[in-house]
């Protein structure tokens, strides 16, 4: 159960004067289980990049691997991979189309050709799982706020019951308790059904608290592939591509410029705080 | 996918006939229109061909892009002189059956299709060297005297350069839902008609709803600069005819004088 890329290369309007490469030779793999985080400037080819993991972008050359088996050879089922590879674009609200919230969910499993119970049964988990209130099943999509839609379309994709789950900006312009609740739900998924999970951001913050491993983005060429400490280490380089690493660490940079022996790996605030007591020789009772 | 369409067909280049003023090429479109119309002759003929040569020699377009205009039209071309190849009485010049050619229906036949090809070419050269915001700029410098019989002329022209300018916003938010939809497994090829009708309802349903949306953006941010219509309103670049313009003008009333002589004289 991975996802590999090898070589990819995306090129827009090829042969023409308007030709721009998205992706340059791309190649990576994300093993079963994963929880990665994707970042890098606007126009970086991260959006590019996740919609080759679904079949939605045939790359210009390289190749797509799912489980070992290369994506676009002939014969290959695009609809059961991108069942197993589920994908939630930016401002997924923007796709509801249903009259009451518990069908919209439905349409997914509904696709994958499960009958009009198991499409419910499976909704209703989903819609369980981002945490949406029972009451508002059978209300219109269009009646409810921000967060609550995009619940529901997130849960219209993890109805789907996905392997991967891919998410673009899931918390784009919510409020800190609804971007704190959606990430920690996916937190749990990840954690409780062993998925991967792809997290694209522009909030290092985020990214520093959740994900396992960091690719970093910049003109369509994988310019960092590693564990948080280990990228966000790299923060001058960071900078120099529109990016930064987490607040916290250079809180941590500065005070150890200015004398005290803090961790300036630390990327959370939890471990800033255990390093700087230790600094301050009151380390954990 | 969905992308490859382009309307508004403008190729940016640095041409006289690009800086001429759009009501200038729209009245000049307009008469050369006339005079294909006009012209029965073949000297006729050879003048506008002349005329219709220079103009794309001097707006820098590559022919290619004249001919791609043509593409759409090219089944009701060969309708339109099939028609009249074989529909015209006259002196017979060869037959089968019940069709018939006939010396008159061949004359009238070409004549047809280069009326029509020089229609189409005349006016894709005035689409393609004017921006649509142009277009309507000069239309609505054309319409204006409507105003005295009280037709809403700035109001409408502004829906015009509005709808344009949206067409392309909504193009890429169709190719957005699409895709979200086609992740949630939706099938937008397969099937016969009606499925496919009925499969439409996921993309068309959010376009739908976006489109409001957007416009009810819109019209916030247009009444939040105080936006109210046509009376008084100025512009950043009003049109000013310039020397350039008149000697157009010139031009095309001589090609139109000429035109006309040889219909009468000849």
């Amino acid at each position: 159960m991975s996802l590999k890329l090898e070589h990819v290369t995306y090129t827009y309007n090829p042969g023409t004067a308007y030709e721009t490469h998205a992706l340059k030779d791309v190649s990576l793999e994300i093993p079963q289980g994963q929880f990665v985080g994707v970042i890098g400037h606007t126009g970086s080819g991260k959006s590019t990049l996740i919609q080759h993991f679904n079949g939605l972008m045939r790359p210009t050359s390289g190749t797509v691997f799912y489980n070992g088996e290369d994506i676009w050879q002939e014969g290959y089922s695009l609809k059961r991979l991108r069942s197993k590879v589920g994908l939630v674009f930016q401002y997924p609200e923007h796709q509801l189309f249903e009259a009451d919230v518990l069908s919209d969910v439905c349409f997914g499993p509904k696709n994958q050709g499960l009958s009009q119970e198991e499409a419910q049964e499976r909704a209703r988990t989903a819609l369980k799982q981002v945490g949406l209130k029972e009451k508002y099943y059978a209300s219109s999509p269009f009646e409810l706020s921000g967060g609550q839609k995009r619940r529901v379309a997130i849960a219209g994709v993890l109805a789907m019951e996905p392997e991967v789950l891919i998410l673009d900006e899931p918390t784009a312009g919510l409020d800190p308790k609804g971007r704190d609740e959606i990430l920690d739900q996916i937190a749990w998924l990840h954690q409780e059904r062993k998925i991967s999970v792809l997290l694209v951001s522009h909030s290092m913050e985020d990214i520093a608290r959740y994900v396992e491993r960091i690719l970093v983005m910049n003109h369509g060429e994988k310019v960092f592939d590693g564990v948080p400490k280990e990228v966000f280490s790299h923060y001058k380089e960071l900078e120099s591509i529109g990016l930064a690493a987490p607040q916290i660490t250079y809180i941590m940079h500065a005070l150890r410029e200015n004398g005290l022996q803090t961790d300036t790996s630390a990327i959370t605030v939890e471990e800033a705080k255990n390093s700087i007591l230790k600094a301050l020789g009151r380390g954990e009772k | 996918m969905i992308r490859d369409i382009t309307i508004g067909q403008y190729y940016p280049a640095d041409s006289s006939l690009h800086r001429l003023d759009p009501r200038v090429k729209f009245i000049g479109t307009f008469l050369f229109l006339i005079s294909l119309f006009v012209a029965d002759s073949f000297w006729g003929y050879v003048l506008a061909t002349c005329f219709l040569g220079g103009i794309i020699l001097l707006s820098k377009v590559p022919v290619k892009f004249m001919v791609k205009g043509l593409k759409p039209l090219f089944i009701i071309l060969l309708i339109t002189v099939a028609f009249n190849l074989f529909l015209i009485p006259g002196k017979e010049v060869w037959s089968l059956g019940f069709l018939t050619i006939t010396v008159e229906g061949i004359q009238q036949a070409v004549k047809i299709g280069i009326r029509l090809i020089y229609l189409v070419i005349g006016s894709s050269v005035m689409t393609l060297t004017t921006t649509p915001n142009q277009l309507t700029d000069g239309l609505e410098r054309i319409l204006r005297p409507l105003n005295k019989i009280r037709v809403p002329v700035h109001e409408i022209s502004m829906m015009m350069s509005i709808a344009l300018r949206f067409i392309p916003i909504l193009m890429e938010e169709t190719d957005k839902i699409m895709k979200a939809q086609i992740a949630r497994g939706a099938d937008f090829e397969t099937g016969n008609l009606i499925q496919k009708a009925k499969n439409m309802i996921p993309l068309l349903v959010p376009l739908f709803i976006s489109a409001f949306r957007r416009a009810d953006d819109l019209a916030m941010a247009m009444e939040a600069r105080c936006y109210h219509g046509g009376d008084h309103r100025t512009q950043m670049k009003p049109l000013i005819y310039q020397r350039k313009d008149y000697v157009a003008y010139g031009i095309v009333f001589v090609y139109l004088a000429a035109d006309i002589a040889i219909r009468v004289l000849l």
